[in-house]
């Protein structure tokens, strides 16, 4: 079992650890988590269960299950990874397995807002610079440290330039990603807002 | 940058300010809820010392993990039930408005809101759901939202967001005979890809929407996020304005007239300036299959699975996953391939107009003797409706079993999977590999008339060789 679960807090500037390949398109969140573990009230025992069918299938030779991966934090896959449905139960149960970034070619758009929502930079690259750095980390020798400031990941003297959306690296960078607290400090401008929406009114 | 689309406007409309990191706060008109996705997000807002700000904005029901076969409490299934029982307490607790089994109004939450006429032209929608796209049919901005978001629309009614893109998907020419709503977004979706919509919200308009009903709209809508597009829209006309007239949350007396006012004023302009826009031609559409494991992965009855040079480098690795995990060949014909479980039902076609077109198809005909077919309605005033209607009577006469409204076989988190290798005929929305809840279970995903002949036959059929008859 790994090192007990702590959730990301406050200002997330700089990512280390070693990566892990997964391969494969259109890797969508029934896969990530099949709808049987969404049967709870909390996300606490789901790390255990992530890509379960995939894993038992694969038996014991999935990414996930092989032992130079045990301690990987960073996650590298290729296009539209997440896709389906919106379950945050998907980046909970990479985030409690022990996954802290993901590098791909594309996100589904909800994976991705899960993602920033919870404490996991979305980093894209090129696809052929994805491809040379999957099969690097299935050798089980990539280790990365990322700067989010200057999206970049370091493995040694090498520099490997990532792309992150403006706003998802603002909000890392000064921790206003637990986006509640922002919102709330515009409540003025939210009672405003619902005097001047016509269908609050005509509904009454 | 798109400009005057009715996307625009509502987006406009709704905006609270702009937030520093860049991305723009959203008000939420409207905040669905179910067992699934939602108790995290209470239980967020009681570690965080917070209270729901707007608890009127916010409506609940359940769907996912209810039995379809015996709905009396305690559910059988104690996971199940404890679901049930944390909504039922969060709902109280906050005061929100909930439609419990035997309510009368329970069901999908995304058949369950348009059908009450909570579902608006001009609102923005959001719901831990990723259908929630299917209320965009009625010209609201609607979209699904993870576990997080809830919590904040809960705490806030708002959302940090950053601004879609528009691409108007233009529908010309009209469907044929025997071709549905389900037909067509299969279509649009192999044609564009499962990730083209990602970033964009997609505008369907042209002939071929205008002349749908609201529920086949909804169709087209429910499965946007299955092209990549987190929302997709309609612009409202009477069609919609008379689906919604006399619901029981509509507007009433002179706000009607006045809201119908308003409506009218959130299509789309004339000279809207879109960010990308594609044409489809409804005529050239056949009843449509899915013969992969992912919904872009569909053809036309009548063609062969496609070969993997005839497709683009960027599927061919979904493409070879595919043919290993369904077990069909390329060049192979989809029609008449053996079928082991027919579902008619789910928030994409489980409305009572789906139901009726299933009937019409089932009468007089006898379910396959090695099928298993089952309806499922989407709420129980589809339910009620269609009892009332006798096409209770329709379904059971032909083999067919008749259950409690639900999500049951579309996602598989109740007792409604399938077992091993299984092939499915499902009017659901996805054909993930595992989804209807066997790891190496196996759907096809197609309308409900297709469900209905695939059950008669005990393989894909053509619908339309029946309406021929």
């Amino acid at each position: 079992m790994k090192e007990q679960f702590q959730a990301p807090k406050g200002k997330i500037l700089k990512i280390s650890g070693n990566c892990i390949s997964l391969v494969g398109d259109d890797i969508d969140t029934d896969r990530i988590i099949p709808a049987r573990f969404l049967k709870c009230v909390d996300f606490e025992s789901l790390g255990d269960a992530v890509f379960e069918d995939d894993r038992k299938d694969l038996n014991g030779k999935h990414p996930f299950d092989l032992k130079f991966n045990k301690n990987a934090a960073i996650l590298i896959v290729n296009s539209n990874f997440g896709c389906g449905s919106s379950r945050e139960h998907a980046p909970q149960a990479l985030m409690r397995w022990g996954i802290k970034a993901i590098i791909g070619e594309s996100f589904a758009e909800i994976f991705y807002s899960n993602c920033i929502a919870i404490g996991i930079p979305c980093f894209t690259l090129e696809k052929k610079e994805l491809k040379y750095l999957q099969v690097k980390a299935e050798k089980g020798n990539l280790f990365f440290e990322i700067d989010i400031k200057n999206a970049v990941a370091m493995e040694g003297s090498t520099t490997y330039n990532l792309e992150i959306k403006q706003s998802s690296k603002n909000m890392f960078l000064s921790g206003e990603w637990d986006a509640t607290s922002t919102l709330l400090n515009n409540i003025m401008l939210i009672e405003k807002k619902i005097d001047e929406l016509p269908y609050i009114h005509l509904n009454k | 940058m798109s400009q005057n689309t009715l996307f625009d406007k509502v987006w406009d409309l709704h905006k609270v300010a702009d937030l520093p990191g860049g991305s723009s706060q959203i008000f939420i008109g409207l905040h669905l809820i179910h067992e699934v996705t939602s108790p995290q997000a209470f239980g967020a807002l009681k570690d965080k010392n917070l209270k729901v700000k707007f608890p009127s904005r916010t409506i609940a029901t359940v769907d996912h993990i209810v039995p379809t076969d015996n709905q009396s409490r305690p559910f059988k299934d104690n996971l199940a039930e404890q679901m049930i029982d944390t909504l039922e307490k969060n709902c109280k607790n906050h005061k929100i408005k909930f439609f419990n089994i035997g309510s009368g109004s329970q069901g999908i939450v995304h058949v369950v809101a348009p059908e009450l006429g909570l579902t608006q032209p001009g609102m923005t929608i959001a719901c831990g759901d990723s259908h929630t796209s299917t209320h965009g049919a009625f010209g609201s901005i609607a979209f699904g939202i993870g576990t997080s978001q809830v919590r904040d629309v809960l705490a806030s009614q708002t959302l940090a967001m950053n601004k879609l893109k528009v691409r108007q998907i233009w529908c010309k020419n009209k469907l044929s005979k025997g071709v549905f709503a389900k037909d067509l977004v299969l279509h649009i979706i192999n044609k564009l890809g499962v990730k083209a919509g990602v970033g964009y919200a997609y505008e369907f308009s042209g002939p071929a929407i205008d002349s749908l009903s609201m529920e086949e709209r909804m169709t087209i809508c429910n499965m946007s996020i299955e092209g990549g597009a987190r929302c997709g829209y309609v612009n409202p006309d009477k069609i919609t304005f008379k689906y919604i007239e006399k619901r029981k949350f509509a507007p009433k007396n002179e706000n009607w007239l006045k809201a119908v006012e308003w409506w009218k004023s959130l299509s789309s302009e004339k000279n809207a300036i879109y960010d990308d826009v594609v044409s489809i031609d409804a005529s050239k559409v056949e009843p449509t299959v899915t013969w992969g494991i992912t919904p872009g992965q569909s053809i036309g009855v009548s063609q062969t699975i496609p070969e993997l040079n005839e497709l683009s480098i960027d599927d061919q690795f979904i493409a070879g996953e595919a043919y290993e995990y369904m077990g069909l060949n390329p060049g192979q014909s989809i029609k008449n391939t053996p079928i082991d479980v027919c579902f008619i039902g789910s928030c994409t076609n489980g409305r009572i107009s789906d139901l009726r077109v299933a009937a019409e198809i089932i009468q007089n005909h006898k379910v396959s003797p090695n099928v298993k077919a089952f309806v499922v309605p989407g709420s129980e005033k589809v339910a009620k409706a269609a009892i009332e209607e006798g096409l209770d009577k329709i379904f059971k006469e032909a083999g067919f079993q008749w259950r409690e409204p639900g999500c049951s076989m579309c996602l598989a988190m109740n007792p409604d999977k399938l077992t091993g290798n299984q092939v499915s005929a499902s009017s659901s929305n996805r054909n993930f590999k595992g989804r209807q809840g066997s790891p190496n279970g196996r759907t096809l995903l197609m309308s409900p008339a297709m469900v209905a002949a695939a059950a008669i036959e005990g393989k894909v059929s053509d619908v339309r060789e029946f309406l021929n008859k």
